[in-house]
């Protein structure tokens, strides 16, 4: 044993160290790899070895070569090995070696346990501190678990080197295994306080850290922190502070009141940068989230922008670039809410864009978005311009590109005075070189051409430019990128080819034999616009009697096309081939002199107009179409909940008072839509909206304004033809002068014929931006088009859904038509059978047998049963039948309180008027008469009101607004204001109307019962788990149950039962077991846990409202007494 | 704070910390980004960069780039006194640091750096608590050196 140590340390001399390694590596620059590779070999023998001090160089030396960027993770258990050595020396390096190379998935974590476990209650406090630095490394949800409990003892170790970094190492436990948050809170929230300042700062690190991930839970936590807050000198701390009540003032509107006299303080006396930034940072939150919140009784409180802007043009004035970059970073959050106060500092902003740092200029064009206005953009953009030009690198170029392009076609091209010069502006842009945005460009001419109606002649103009010099752009293979422009050059030239000046020379250069190296889908768009120009061409052409011409086109087209018919891309081939023989054939008949125009251009005929990105909205939904309802089997939820086991760390609130699919946030939306935009733009076959729904197209002033076009022709690159921009700039200053001008005459008009006594001048300084009349006007239109469905009272109401079936008898039923359900049920047919067989059979009227013959043919009647019945009686309490006798016995009433599937789709949650309730009653004509003059009364309650017309009595009665013949049912719907909706209610009301045969008339009237349950207001609304858990937790919210016996049914059976007649929504469903939740009209949440076993049923339920959750317990109740 | 990484101006990492678990390739990924970015910095630009989510931080220190990457809604201005904190404590250490002191020390400049930031956070402000607690531990790794018969693992400095 002796020999072998002696043994191993004569070998150690020749072992390399560390630093041998690092020098060898330094001194084999060239064979690096190779060197590398006998180090591994030796690394491999030395780790073979019993010695320890050896394993633990071998390790020290593997995380070099880790760090090198070699693999080493066969090494794993080695170091392993090293890290449970007894010596301090090596241990630290086995923690440091595994704190580098292990991650998650390394298995050998899990031997580990142990071993960490008796290093963190080792005696030695270094010990301990290695672990735990080496843990927050590498742990895993595994060891988090395990440890959690060690961890949290030592977080009151009596030294406070270990204290600080168990409370620190607490985070990740945390992160790794969110259960242990809540029994370690207590402890941390203790450390707050801790004697020792590392401690304390540690503590409030771990819980800024939490708070900014649910500031919810922290809330309560202010006071303390507020107090550490005005006590403490330590920066770093203070920083901390300052951020969590950034997250902290959103919630709590309270606090910016306290907060903004210390942070006040704070800005104008501490010399730390890093400090009053942060406090500049958090007043500015505070501001934002007032003037977003629903708090804005409280803004007030938080001062004027003024203070931060003014710091923040200090910052940014500074010679230190990093303030600069700062202060233009925080400018741009300060833009977002008070954009007037950031506009005032234009200047400033503008010379940023100078800057030679990229960043800078980056977050400066940030800021030039929301800064631009009609008066300046033209300015602005001018500068953006020469930038690019001077740019060096692509990708600021191309930064700069799109901030162009978004700052001009922000909010529907708002600030455009002038479409010429923004047509060129982007025929410009495409001269840059290797720009990835070619088909940004090319959307944007589409837009713009599509909208702008008065442009499209200016545009096409450009666009043939752009065709016919097209080498330019596709000349070099770097900047194919660019080539997206000519797809759009191509469709607009084809689309609107009567404003071509030479339409021969543009389908020329549509169809050169360079245009077969464009990308596949470029070529596609050209053969088909090809065809469209050829079409015009034949056009203009007709009534000439001298016919080559259009005779020479075809000739074109056949000895140009067959090279795109050869085209490896389908949709080129395919067009190409179709359009090759369209047009021989035309040739055909060209020479037999027919005259074949016409029918040409009805190819193309329509054009192509706007449609509002709303429009598919108006598009009613089908009948019998339900939109929601599942395809498949919805996936359980209880799956996807537990795949969200950091539920306490989410960062979205709880937001469960409203459903999830409205809470897409406003930019997911934005850019939604603006994808859907430049889609519909981009489809040159978008089907055009009815005239009806169309606004009114005004033809706008500025057309003669189109310039001479100017050549250019002494700079090679640029493309030849294309007027500059910038004497737009020049021209549309003009025409502003010449515009205010005559403002100005027709005001001193207005002013001589007046001759106010006062005489006053009226200040014609500098014009502003009301002023500003754009030269061309944008058609269409982000906004909602003018409501056709004016009978709604608003797309927001809850709506009962009552269907009221008419059956006019005059004439005995036929067999078929008889309905025995009716006569069993009034008759006092058995209700609490547990079988719907049996109910079936009785209600059959047949003897019950069950024979194996019959069984078939039974089993059909039964089917068709099951229809009738389901449609009468299956969402219908008991209670009802009341109602139903008391019916005028001609006719069959039937009510389905919320039980149309289309209903899904109407609601929406109507929180704006928790008041109102929709009824949607739909009248179906039975009988074999006409009936007409229909009249809808509803006797009004205290508590519930028929909206009547203005001006009518409150027992007038509405008009149906239809009249129906026999065979044909209708819906009208009715709006009822309710006060409470604890309560079900019964409205009694009549219907009057006459029937009409051939040879009389007859008055007829109807009693019937609304019933409005309380069922009927609730509103689906589907909740996540943590929320549903909070809201159990926030303790409002009072519980009652029930328990219903005999209920046969499987469980989701009895769950989607529960979801479709009472509009509840499952949380989380494990096995038997299941959370519902729903939410009233008024906002009452309504929490349900329904349990089952063998029949019994248990329904616990909680609502901020008892006698509503009473009611509608009651109902669910009724419900399952009837199956 | 997500990682720290130093890299000389050729672009040689030096040190790497990741204070959140990640594959070798997604770091690898990560140097290769930073390196390139930082480095096409000009002279006299601000010492911010934004890098997909997160706000890198970047400072020269003679031959060495120091680079901090850190979540969004943290302070530029305090990332930056973190660095140069750590600079301070390898100053002190070492005593007037130099760029080979690291590559030959390295795993001392680690444990420097554990016992200044710890998970991804600060773990201790105070200088003196720093270099105390450094001293400790080398102080028993010493001793514990000594009783294995191990020869120091201190660098010559003679390079």
């Amino acid at each position: 044993m002796a020999l072998k140590i002696v043994k191993g340390s004569i070998d150690r001399m020749f072992d390399k160290n560390l630093q041998d390694l690092v020098r060898g590596i330094r001194n084999h620059k060239e064979d690096e790899a190779k060197y590398i590779s006998t180090c591994i070999d030796e690394i491999k023998q030395e780790l073979k070895q019993d010695n320890i001090a050896v394993k633990a160089n071998a390790v020290c030396k593997l995380t070099y070569l880790q760090m090198l960027g070699y693999d080493v993770s066969w090494a794993a258990f080695n170091i392993v090995e090293v890290m449970s050595s007894s010596k301090f020396t090596y241990k630290r390096i086995g923690y440091l070696a595994a704190s580098q190379c292990f991650h998650e998935n390394t298995d050998v974590i899990m031997l580990t346990t142990n071993q960490i476990r008796k290093d963190l209650s080792s005696p030695n406090q270094y010990d301990t501190g290695v672990a735990l630095t080496g843990l927050s490394c590498f742990v895993t949800p595994d060891l988090a678990r395990d440890l959690a409990n060690d961890i949290m003892t030592l977080m009151s170790h009596t030294k406070p080197y270990i204290r600080k970094k168990a409370v620190l190492i607490m985070y990740k436990v945390f992160l790794k295994y969110p259960e242990s948050l809540r029994p370690a809170f207590p402890r941390l929230k203790e450390k707050l306080e801790d004697p020792d300042p590392g401690v304390q700062s540690a503590a409030v690190n771990v819980i800024c850290e939490l708070a900014r991930r649910n500031p919810k839970n922290y809330l309560s936590l202010a006071p303390l922190f507020f107090k550490l807050m005005t006590s403490s000198t330590n920066n770093w701390v203070l920083i901390k502070i300052i951020k969590l009540f950034g997250a902290l003032t959103p919630l709590e509107p309270r606090l910016g009141k306290k907060l903004i006299e210390p942070l006040t303080n704070l800005i104008h006396s501490t010399s730390a940068m890093s400090l009053l930034y942060e406090c500049v940072n958090t007043v500015i939150a505070g501001q934002y989230s007032c003037s977003v919140g629903n708090t804005k009784s409280h803004s007030a409180q938080w001062p004027q922008p003024f203070l931060c802007v003014q710091k923040l043009r200090i910052l940014i004035e500074d010679s230190d670039q990093n303030l600069k970059y700062l202060g233009l970073l925080a400018m741009s959050k300060i833009l977002k809410t008070h954009p007037k106060s950031v506009q005032s500092h234009k200047d400033l902003i503008l010379q940023c864009l100078d800057d030679k740092d990229e960043s800078i200029r980056l977050r400066a064009l940030d800021l030039l978005y929301g800064m631009v206005s009609k008066k300046n953009l033209m300015e602005i953009v001018k500068k953006l311009m020469i930038h690019v030009d001077k740019a060096e690198g692509t990708t600021y170029r191309d930064e700069l590109l799109t901030k162009i392009i978004d700052i001009c076609s922000q909010s529907n091209y708002q600030y455009i005075t002038n479409f010429e010069w923004y047509i060129s502006i982007l025929v410009e842009l495409t001269r840059l070189e290797g720009t990835r945005h070619g088909h940004l460009i090319a959307s944007q001419m589409l837009d713009v051409a599509i909208r702008v109606k008065a442009i499209r002649a200016f545009a096409v103009a450009q666009m043939a430019t752009l065709l016919d010099n097209a080498h330019l752009l596709t000349g070099n293979m770097q900047r194919n990128g660019i080539c997206e422009v000519l797809y759009a050059s191509a469709w607009i030239c084809g689309e609107f080819s009567e404003h071509l000046e030479n339409p021969m020379q543009t389908l020329e250069a549509m169809l050169r034999p360079k245009v077969a190296t464009l990308p596949g889908h470029i070529q596609a768009v050209y053969v088909q616009n090809a065809a469209k120009l050829f079409a015009t061409i034949l056009k203009n052409q007709e009534g000439n009697t001298d016919s080559t011409t259009a005779q020479e086109t075809s000739q074109l087209m056949i000895d140009r096309l067959p090279l795109f018919v050869q085209s490896a891309n389908l949709e080129v081939q395919e067009r190409a081939s179709c359009i090759l023989q369209l047009v021989k054939y035309i040739q055909k008949l060209q020479q037999k002199d027919v005259e074949i125009a016409e029918e040409v251009s009805a190819l193309f005929a329509g054009e192509l107009n706007p449609v509002a990105p709303k429009a598919q909205k108006k598009v009613p939904v089908p009948e019998g179409l339900d939109l929601d309802a599942w395809i498949n089997e919805p996936p359980s939820e209880s799956e996807s909940e537990d795949e969200q086991p950091k539920a306490i760390f989410t960062k979205e609130e709880p937001k469960h008072s409203r459903p999830r699919h409205t809470e897409v946030d406003e930019k997911e939306l934005a850019r939604r839509r603006e994808a859907r935009k430049q889609e519909q733009a981009n489809n040159p076959f978008y089907i055009k909206a009815s005239p009806s729904s169309q606004k009114v197209y005004q033809d706008a002033p500025g057309v003669e304004h189109i310039p001479v076009v100017q050549i250019d022709l002494s700079v090679p690159l640029k493309v030849p033809g294309l007027p500059m921009s910038d004497q737009y700039v020049k021209l549309e200053e003009e025409r502003r002068q010449k515009e205010r001008a005559e403002k100005k005459k027709k005001e001193k008009k207005k002013r001589k014929e007046k001759r106010s006594g006062r005489g006053r001048k009226h200040d014609s300084g500098p014009e502003s931006e009301e002023d500003i009349t754009p030269a061309h006007v944008v058609d269409i239109v982000t906004e909602e088009m003018p409501e056709d469905h004016n009978h709604l009272p608003s797309p927001y109401l809850s709506k009962v859904k009552i269907c009221i079936c008419i059956f006019y008898l005059s004439r005995p039923l036929a067999d078929s038509e008889k309905l025995p359900v009716r006569s069993h049920r009034a008759a006092g047919a058995p209700k609490s059978s547990a079988e719907d067989g049996e109910v079936e059979n009785a209600t059959s009227q047949e003897p019950k047998k069950k024979s194996s013959k019959e069984k078939r043919e039974k089993k059909k009647d039964k089917d068709r049963e099951r229809k009738v019945r389901f449609g009468c009686w299956k969402h219908f309490p008991p209670s009802e039948t009341d109602s139903w006798s008391a019916l005028n016995s001609l006719f069959f009433l039937f009510f389905f309180p919320l039980a149309l599937p289309t209903k899904v789709c109407d609601i929406q949650g109507n929180l704006q008027d928790g008041s109102q309730v929709v009824v949607s009653v739909i009248f179906e004509n039975k009988c074999e008469s006409f009936l007409k003059s229909m009249e809808f009364n509803v006797l009004d309650s205290l508590n519930s009101k028929l909206q009547r017309p203005e001006g009518s009595g409150p027992h007038d009665g509405l008009t149906v607004p239809f009249q129906l013949p026999p065979g044909v049912s209708n819906e009208a719907r009715f709006v009822f204001t309710v006060q409470s909706i604890v309560m079900p209610q019964k409205l009694k009301g009549t219907l009057t109307f006459i029937v009409k045969n051939e040879d009389s008339s007859t008055h007829e009237k109807l009693d019937f019962k609304l019933h409005f349950t309380c069922t009927s207001y609730l509103i689906t609304t589907p909740c996540y788990s943590d929320a549903f858990a909070k809201l159990l937790e926030s303790g409002d919210l009072k519980s009652s149950s029930v328990r219903l016996e005999g209920v046969n049914m499987p469980f989701h059976h009895l769950l989607a039962r529960i979801c479709f007649h009472h509009h509840f929504s499952v949380v989380e469903r494990i096995d038997s077991c299941a959370s519902m939740y729903s939410r009233s009209i008024q906002g009452h949440h309504v929490c349900l846990l329904v349990k089952t076993s063998g029949q019994t049923v248990s329904i616990d339920a909680k609502c901020d409202e008892p006698t509503l959750l009473g009611n509608v317990l009651d109902e669910i109740k009724q419900t399952f007494s009837q199956c | 704070m997500r990682f720290l990484l130093l890299f000389s101006r050729q672009g040689k990492l030096r040190l790497q910390k990741w204070f959140t678990s990640m594959s070798d390739r997604e770091k690898k990924k990560i140097i290769r980004d930073m390196t390139t970015m930082v480095l096409a910095r000009q002279a006299r630009s601000c010492n911010f960069l934004q890098w997909k989510d997160l706000k890198i931080i970047y400072k020269r220190y003679a031959s060495l780039y120091f680079c901090l990457a850190v979540e969004s809604q943290e302070n530029e201005l305090l990332a930056l006194e973190i660095i140069h904190r750590y600079v301070e404590l390898l100053d002190k250490y070492f005593g007037n640091v130099c760029e080979l002191d690291i590559i030959f020390n390295f795993e001392k400049a680690y444990f420097i750096l554990d016992e200044f930031l710890m998970g991804g956070e600060i773990q201790e402000t105070s200088k003196q608590i720093v270099n105390r607690s450094i001293e400790a531990s080398d102080m028993l790794q010493e001793l514990g050196g000594y009783a294995a018969g191990c020869p120091s693992l201190s660098p010559p400095r003679s390079l």
